[in-house]
């Protein structure tokens, strides 16, 4: 908790949220001697913090090497599994990395539990002095002469040179500032997870990995015809199961994407993996799937105020690769050089996150939402592409169809020529 | 105990939570809800806390997880949720895992 604070105190920077993106802002500006107020509405920090998932650590180096010494890591990621599940079957491309213990530093990935990563990181960033102020809402901003000067939270008024606002993907304090408008379901998917216990012997059994080694997984298919997706990671002694939806369409047989992901985590497929677990928590969280185009606001300054992390949208869904939380580490060493620059906080801010690469590669991905959007893509696809599966492992005594022939009378089942090659055309273009 | 399934209560009854009593953060107005025709909320709160009982929403805010959903569905839809908000601070879920 923050003591007393008087009105006359002024902070080099205030930064609302302890999650990946603030902290990252809060820790770098510290170890360059400026005075920063960390602020998060929890009881600990990281405490409203969730997601899949993952880290990909070459983020977690470039605010500084010596974190993944200590870092709360869960399993270093060897295997890369993409499932497609049908009605009764599932096929599943499963990637694995052989040399995983040489892997490149630069390239490795660790899955996470967030309340325990966001907690000890900001922790780390209070031990090189960083303020970290825990309980405390910030209800709004002080501007003045068009300048954000700091922030309200309750009766007290605290004041920065610069606000840095890393509050997540609701960010109210991005809209105060007039950077943003409120979320549309067209900008997020609806994400819900459970963390299911289970022992770690048999996780190394069940997903083929070595000791501190894990799988990833996504799931393409079993949303009920929402466009959507689910996902799997395995942590040291529990694992990360759950789905994200968008929130664009209702679904036609009018049931609750709470009971879609319940018949998910039933689904034979899922239940091997799972089997004899233990549910320890269930959560929730919005994504910004909207990529670029969709789920970034046009500008991520004022005078006196940056956005970070989730709050400006970062995030990158591919199909096989889901990025976030390395993206809102980037973003928060971005804002940190703007404000330690001492120039034009705006212009260095977005000059970073080039020099991070961030905005260049959400650029080239701008088109992606387009195809994971797809509606046949959650419809009709997933079953599609396993029956035309099932069809090529089948024998049965009978004279088979010829390959192309059955291929074709398949896929006519479920799409037509005309709607496979639109889906195909925007597709393409897409990428 | 095994995995089997679950309803939303029996989820939420494993988390943790420290309920703001009398200090709801989210309010809705039913008369609005009436007129909505879709109700996205009933389908799309990952916590099932939307309720529709003899034509009427009922929602509690107890068991929310803060993650924004029906304040984005509902703004396209019926605009009952009068009022939005975070729990104050120290409130509301808090996540042992995340």
């Amino acid at each position: 908790m923050v003591n007393k604070m008087s009105e006359e105190e002024i902070f080099d920077a205030i930064v609302i949220g302890a999650g990946p993106a603030g902290t990252a802002c809060a820790y770098k500006l510290a170890q360059k001697g400026k005075s920063v107020l960390l602020i998060d509405r929890s009881s600990n920090a990281g405490g409203k913090n969730l997601m899949g998932g993952r880290l990909y650590t070459y983020a977690l180096d470039i605010v500084d090497p010596e974190l993944r010494m200590e870092a709360k890591f869960e399993r270093k990621v060897a295997r890369e599994q993409i499932m497609v599940l049908g009605k009764d079957t599932g096929i599943t491309i499963d990637f694995e990395n052989f040399a995983v213990k040489d892997q490149a530093l630069a390239e490795q990935s660790y899955t996470i539990l967030r309340a325990g990563f966001d907690e000890w990181f900001a922790g780390k960033a209070e031990e090189i002095g960083v303020m970290l102020a825990t309980g405390i809402k910030v209800d709004d901003l002080l501007i003045k002469d068009d300048k954000v000067i700091g922030v309200i939270a309750g009766d007290d008024k605290m004041y920065a040179n610069t606000i840095v606002a890393a509050d997540g993907i609701n960010s109210f304090m991005a809209q105060k500032a007039g950077l943003r408008d409120d979320l549309k379901p067209t900008m997020v998917g609806v994400g819900v997870k459970e963390v299911i216990s289970l022992p770690a012997k048999i996780i190394q059994e069940r997903f083929q990995v070595g000791e501190n080694e894990g799988a990833a997984r996504m799931v393409i298919g079993g949303t009920d015809g929402l466009t959507g997706g689910g996902f799997l990671y395995t942590n040291k002694e529990s694992i990360s199961l759950g789905m994200v939806f968008s929130p664009e369409k209702l679904n036609q047989s009018k049931r609750s994407i709470q009971e879609i992901y319940q018949d998910f985590k039933m689904n034979p497929a899922i239940q091997k993996l799972i089997g004899d677990g233990e549910s320890l928590e269930y959560g929730a969280h919005l994504v910004p799937e909207g990529g670029w185009l969709h789920s970034v606001p046009k500008k991520l300054y004022r005078n006196g105020f940056l956005i970070v992390g989730d709050a400006a949208g970062f995030c990158i869904n591919t199909g096989t690769i889901l990025r976030g939380m390395d993206l809102a580490l980037l973003s928060g060493v971005a804002a940190a050089n703007a404000i330690l620059s001492e120039k034009e906080i705006g212009l260095v801010y977005m000059e970073e996150l080039q020099r991070l690469n961030l905005i260049q590669t959400m650029k080239l991905y701008k088109g992606w939402p387009n195809i994971i959007g797809l509606e046949r893509m959650a419809t009709v696809y997933p079953q599609l592409i396993n029956e035309i599966t099932k069809f090529m492992f089948t024998v049965d005594g009978k004279v088979p169809k010829k390959m192309p022939k059955a291929i074709m009378h398949i896929t006519r089942k479920y799409v037509t020529l005309k709607n496979l090659v639109q889906d195909a055309w925007k597709g393409g273009r897409s990428i | 105990m095994s995995i089997r399934k679950m309803s939303a209560e029996e989820l939420l009854g494993i988390n943790k939570f420290a309920v703001d009593e009398g200090h709801a953060h989210i309010i809705i107005e039913p008369e609005a809800c009436k007129k909505c025709q879709d109700k996205p909320c009933l389908y799309f709160c990952p916590a099932c806390l939307y309720t529709l009982k003899d034509g009427e929403i009922k929602f509690d805010y107890a068991g929310c997880l803060e993650c924004g959903t029906c304040r984005i569905v509902c703004a396209q839809s019926g605009k009952g949720i009068k009022t939005w908000e975070y729990p104050r601070g120290t409130f509301g879920v808090e996540f042992r895992y995340g």
